[in-house]
Protein backbone atom coordinates (compact mmCIF):
# COMPACT_ATOMS: atom_id res chain seq x y z
CA UNK A 1 0.00 0.00 0.00
CA UNK A 2 1.29 3.39 -0.95
CA UNK A 3 1.14 6.14 1.62
CA UNK A 4 -1.45 8.80 1.02
CA UNK A 5 -2.11 12.23 2.45
CA UNK A 6 -5.63 13.57 2.16
CA UNK A 7 -6.64 16.98 3.43
CA UNK A 8 -10.38 17.53 3.84
CA UNK A 9 -11.75 20.38 5.97
CA UNK A 10 -13.10 19.14 9.33
CA UNK A 11 -16.45 20.83 8.85
CA UNK A 12 -18.15 22.87 6.18
CA UNK A 13 -21.39 24.78 5.88
CA UNK A 14 -23.94 23.69 3.28
CA UNK A 15 -23.20 25.28 -0.09
CA UNK A 16 -19.62 26.12 0.83
CA UNK A 17 -16.91 25.36 -1.71
CA UNK A 18 -14.19 23.31 -0.01
CA UNK A 19 -10.68 22.55 -1.23
CA UNK A 20 -9.50 18.94 -1.18
CA UNK A 21 -5.79 18.15 -1.35
CA UNK A 22 -4.50 14.66 -2.09
CA UNK A 23 -1.05 13.19 -2.38
CA UNK A 24 0.04 9.58 -2.90
CA UNK A 25 3.58 8.26 -2.69
CA UNK A 26 4.39 6.70 -6.05
CA UNK A 27 7.60 6.82 -8.14
CA UNK A 28 5.75 7.65 -11.40
CA UNK A 29 8.48 6.02 -13.48
CA UNK A 30 8.07 7.66 -16.88
CA UNK A 31 9.31 4.87 -19.13
CA UNK A 32 11.80 7.29 -20.72
CA UNK A 33 14.60 7.26 -18.17
CA UNK A 34 17.58 4.93 -18.26
CA UNK A 35 18.37 3.04 -15.06
CA UNK A 36 21.78 2.43 -13.50
CA UNK A 37 22.42 -0.35 -16.06
CA UNK A 38 21.75 2.00 -18.99
CA UNK A 39 18.53 0.28 -20.01
CA UNK A 40 15.24 2.20 -20.16
CA UNK A 41 13.19 1.46 -17.06
CA UNK A 42 9.64 0.27 -17.85
CA UNK A 43 6.80 2.71 -17.35
CA UNK A 44 5.04 2.53 -13.97
CA UNK A 45 2.68 5.43 -13.40
CA UNK A 46 -0.71 6.22 -11.93
CA UNK A 47 -3.00 6.78 -14.89
CA UNK A 48 -6.30 7.64 -13.28
CA UNK A 49 -7.63 9.33 -10.14
CA UNK A 50 -11.28 9.69 -9.17
CA UNK A 51 -13.09 11.32 -6.27
CA UNK A 52 -16.64 10.24 -5.45
CA UNK A 53 -18.89 12.25 -3.11
CA UNK A 54 -21.57 9.91 -1.77
CA UNK A 55 -20.97 7.62 -4.75
CA UNK A 56 -21.29 10.38 -7.34
CA UNK A 57 -18.18 11.36 -9.32
CA UNK A 58 -17.13 14.96 -8.67
CA UNK A 59 -13.57 14.95 -9.97
CA UNK A 60 -11.50 12.71 -12.24
CA UNK A 61 -7.97 13.14 -13.52
CA UNK A 62 -6.05 11.29 -16.22
CA UNK A 63 -2.36 11.37 -15.49
CA UNK A 64 0.49 11.02 -17.97
CA UNK A 65 4.24 10.42 -17.48
CA UNK A 66 4.66 14.22 -17.25
CA UNK A 67 3.03 14.20 -13.81
CA UNK A 68 5.69 14.50 -11.12
CA UNK A 69 6.52 11.66 -8.72
CA UNK A 70 4.16 11.41 -5.74
CA UNK A 71 1.19 12.87 -7.64
CA UNK A 72 -0.34 15.82 -5.86
CA UNK A 73 -3.81 17.04 -6.82
CA UNK A 74 -5.83 19.91 -5.42
CA UNK A 75 -9.43 20.52 -6.47
CA UNK A 76 -12.64 21.90 -5.05
CA UNK A 77 -16.17 20.68 -4.49
CA UNK A 78 -19.39 22.17 -3.23
CA UNK A 79 -20.41 20.72 0.16
CA UNK A 80 -24.10 19.85 0.18
CA UNK A 81 -24.55 17.26 2.93
CA UNK A 82 -22.48 15.12 5.26
CA UNK A 83 -21.07 12.29 3.23
CA UNK A 84 -18.18 10.05 2.35
CA UNK A 85 -15.48 11.03 -0.08
CA UNK A 86 -13.93 8.06 -1.84
CA UNK A 87 -10.57 8.56 -3.51
CA UNK A 88 -9.31 5.91 -5.94
CA UNK A 89 -5.96 5.85 -7.70
CA UNK A 90 -5.39 3.38 -10.54
CA UNK A 91 -2.17 2.75 -12.40
CA UNK A 92 0.13 0.47 -14.34
CA UNK A 93 0.78 -3.11 -13.21
CA UNK A 94 -2.70 -3.36 -11.71
CA UNK A 95 -2.15 -0.63 -9.12
CA UNK A 96 -5.38 0.25 -7.28
CA UNK A 97 -5.72 2.08 -4.01
CA UNK A 98 -8.84 3.46 -2.40
CA UNK A 99 -9.05 5.79 0.59
CA UNK A 100 -12.08 7.38 2.19
CA UNK A 101 -12.71 10.52 4.21
CA UNK A 102 -15.81 12.02 5.75
CA UNK A 103 -16.95 15.52 4.95
CA UNK A 104 -19.13 16.87 7.76
CA UNK A 105 -21.61 19.52 6.69
CA UNK A 106 -23.29 21.60 9.37
CA UNK B 1 49.28 -0.43 -6.27
CA UNK B 2 51.03 -1.32 -9.50
CA UNK B 3 50.65 1.17 -12.34
CA UNK B 4 50.14 -1.70 -14.79
CA UNK B 5 47.42 -3.97 -13.49
CA UNK B 6 47.47 -6.96 -15.87
CA UNK B 7 43.78 -7.82 -15.22
CA UNK B 8 42.18 -4.40 -15.73
CA UNK B 9 42.35 -2.26 -18.86
CA UNK B 10 45.48 -0.12 -19.11
CA UNK B 11 45.37 3.61 -18.53
CA UNK B 12 46.16 4.12 -22.22
CA UNK B 13 43.16 2.09 -23.31
CA UNK B 14 40.79 3.94 -21.00
CA UNK B 15 42.08 7.27 -22.30
CA UNK B 16 41.56 6.11 -25.88
CA UNK B 17 37.98 5.06 -25.06
CA UNK B 18 37.24 8.11 -22.95
CA UNK B 19 35.71 10.72 -25.26
CA UNK B 20 33.63 8.17 -27.15
CA UNK B 21 32.26 6.56 -23.98
CA UNK B 22 31.47 9.95 -22.49
CA UNK B 23 29.64 11.04 -25.67
CA UNK B 24 27.55 7.83 -25.64
CA UNK B 25 26.49 8.49 -22.04
CA UNK B 26 25.50 12.08 -22.84
CA UNK B 27 23.67 11.28 -26.06
CA UNK B 28 21.63 8.29 -24.91
CA UNK B 29 18.75 10.07 -23.11
CA UNK B 30 18.42 12.63 -25.89
CA UNK B 31 18.23 9.87 -28.51
CA UNK B 32 15.66 7.99 -26.41
CA UNK B 33 13.52 11.11 -26.15
CA UNK B 34 13.66 11.93 -29.84
CA UNK B 35 12.68 8.36 -30.70
CA UNK B 36 9.70 8.27 -28.36
CA UNK B 37 7.96 11.54 -29.28
CA UNK B 38 5.28 9.93 -31.43
CA UNK B 39 2.66 12.68 -31.38
CA UNK B 40 3.05 16.42 -31.81
CA UNK B 41 1.46 18.87 -29.38
CA UNK B 42 -0.92 20.11 -32.09
CA UNK B 43 -2.10 16.53 -32.75
CA UNK B 44 -2.68 15.89 -29.06
CA UNK B 45 -4.70 19.11 -28.76
CA UNK B 46 -6.82 18.10 -31.77
CA UNK B 47 -7.41 14.69 -30.17
CA UNK B 48 -8.68 16.53 -27.06
CA UNK B 49 -10.74 19.25 -28.73
CA UNK B 50 -11.67 17.66 -32.05
CA UNK B 51 -12.27 20.19 -34.82
CA UNK B 52 -13.69 22.81 -32.42
CA UNK B 53 -12.31 26.33 -32.48
CA UNK B 54 -10.04 27.12 -29.52
CA UNK B 55 -10.21 30.74 -28.36
CA UNK B 56 -7.76 32.50 -26.08
CA UNK B 57 -9.15 33.67 -22.74
CA UNK B 58 -10.98 32.62 -19.58
CA UNK B 59 -8.19 30.20 -18.60
CA UNK B 60 -5.35 31.26 -16.29
CA UNK B 61 -2.21 29.18 -15.99
CA UNK B 62 0.10 29.84 -13.08
CA UNK B 63 3.59 28.41 -13.20
CA UNK B 64 6.99 29.71 -12.11
CA UNK B 65 8.74 31.49 -15.03
CA UNK B 66 12.13 30.19 -13.88
CA UNK B 67 12.20 26.54 -12.82
CA UNK B 68 15.25 25.27 -10.95
CA UNK B 69 14.19 21.63 -10.86
CA UNK B 70 12.07 20.32 -13.71
CA UNK B 71 11.17 17.15 -11.80
CA UNK B 72 8.38 18.81 -9.82
CA UNK B 73 6.90 22.08 -11.01
CA UNK B 74 3.74 23.29 -9.31
CA UNK B 75 1.13 24.54 -11.74
CA UNK B 76 -2.33 25.98 -11.07
CA UNK B 77 -5.02 26.22 -13.74
CA UNK B 78 -8.03 28.43 -13.03
CA UNK B 79 -10.97 28.94 -15.38
CA UNK B 80 -13.43 31.84 -15.11
CA UNK B 81 -16.74 30.06 -14.78
CA UNK B 82 -19.77 30.31 -12.46
CA UNK B 83 -19.76 26.46 -12.25
CA UNK B 84 -23.55 26.16 -12.30
CA UNK B 85 -25.59 23.36 -13.85
CA UNK B 86 -26.08 25.46 -17.02
CA UNK B 87 -22.59 26.90 -17.30
CA UNK B 88 -19.62 24.96 -16.00
CA UNK B 89 -16.25 23.65 -17.07
CA UNK B 90 -16.33 20.06 -18.28
CA UNK B 91 -12.68 19.34 -18.89
CA UNK B 92 -9.28 20.96 -18.47
CA UNK B 93 -6.21 19.60 -20.23
CA UNK B 94 -2.58 20.68 -20.00
CA UNK B 95 -0.09 20.13 -22.83
CA UNK B 96 3.66 20.64 -23.19
CA UNK B 97 5.95 21.26 -26.15
CA UNK B 98 9.17 19.40 -25.42
CA UNK B 99 8.54 16.48 -23.07
CA UNK B 100 8.63 12.99 -24.65
CA UNK B 101 4.80 13.02 -24.67
CA UNK B 102 2.60 16.07 -25.28
CA UNK B 103 -0.06 15.30 -22.63
CA UNK B 104 0.48 16.36 -19.04
CA UNK B 105 -2.89 15.93 -17.32
CA UNK B 106 -6.58 15.89 -18.24
CA UNK B 107 -9.22 16.51 -15.57
CA UNK B 108 -12.99 16.08 -15.68
CA UNK B 109 -15.05 18.49 -13.62
CA UNK B 110 -18.75 19.12 -13.14
CA UNK B 111 -21.10 21.66 -11.66
CA UNK B 112 -20.54 20.06 -8.23
CA UNK B 113 -16.94 21.17 -8.29
CA UNK B 114 -17.84 24.65 -7.10
CA UNK B 115 -14.80 26.29 -8.67
CA UNK B 116 -12.83 25.43 -11.77
CA UNK B 117 -9.38 25.27 -10.25
CA UNK B 118 -6.69 22.59 -10.30
CA UNK B 119 -3.25 22.46 -8.73
CA UNK B 120 -0.75 19.71 -9.42
CA UNK B 121 2.96 19.10 -9.92
CA UNK B 122 4.42 18.24 -13.30
CA UNK B 123 7.72 17.35 -14.96
CA UNK B 124 9.39 19.60 -17.51
CA UNK B 125 12.13 18.11 -19.68
CA UNK B 126 13.25 21.41 -21.19
CA UNK B 127 12.63 25.14 -21.40
CA UNK B 128 9.26 25.20 -23.08
CA UNK B 129 5.73 26.51 -23.47
CA UNK B 130 2.82 25.00 -21.53
CA UNK B 131 -0.73 25.18 -22.90
CA UNK B 132 -3.91 24.81 -20.84
CA UNK B 133 -7.24 24.25 -22.60
CA UNK B 134 -10.68 24.17 -20.97
CA UNK B 135 -13.93 22.88 -22.41
CA UNK B 136 -17.05 24.60 -21.07
CA UNK B 137 -20.50 22.98 -20.89
CA UNK B 138 -21.63 24.87 -24.02
CA UNK B 139 -18.99 22.96 -25.98
CA UNK B 140 -16.61 25.87 -26.48
CA UNK B 141 -12.86 25.66 -25.91
CA UNK B 142 -10.67 28.27 -24.23
CA UNK B 143 -6.92 28.31 -23.87
CA UNK B 144 -3.88 30.07 -22.51
CA UNK B 145 -0.14 29.49 -22.59
CA UNK B 146 2.77 30.15 -20.26
CA UNK B 147 6.52 29.84 -20.73
CA UNK B 148 8.94 28.27 -18.30
CA UNK B 149 12.73 28.35 -18.34
CA UNK B 150 14.07 25.09 -16.90
CA UNK B 151 17.61 24.94 -15.51
CA UNK B 152 17.59 21.30 -14.34
CA UNK B 153 15.56 19.13 -16.70
CA UNK B 154 13.48 16.13 -15.68
CA UNK B 155 13.94 12.77 -17.46
CA UNK B 156 17.60 13.29 -18.31
CA UNK B 157 19.03 12.17 -14.98
CA UNK B 158 19.12 8.41 -14.56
Amino acid sequence: MARTLINVPKAATAGEVVTIKTLISHPMETGFRPGADGRIRPRDIITDFTCLYDGEPVFRAELFPAAAANPYLTFTLRATRTGTLTFTWRGDNGFVQTETATLTVT
Amino acid sequence: MSPHNPRGPSRRRILALGPGAAAAVVLRPVAAEAATRTESTAEAIRRFAGAAEIRPGRVHLDLPPLVENGNAVTITVTVDSPMTEEDHVRRIAVFNDKNPQPNVITVYLGSRGGRAVLTTRIRLADTQRITAIAETSDGRYWSTTADAIVTLAACLEG
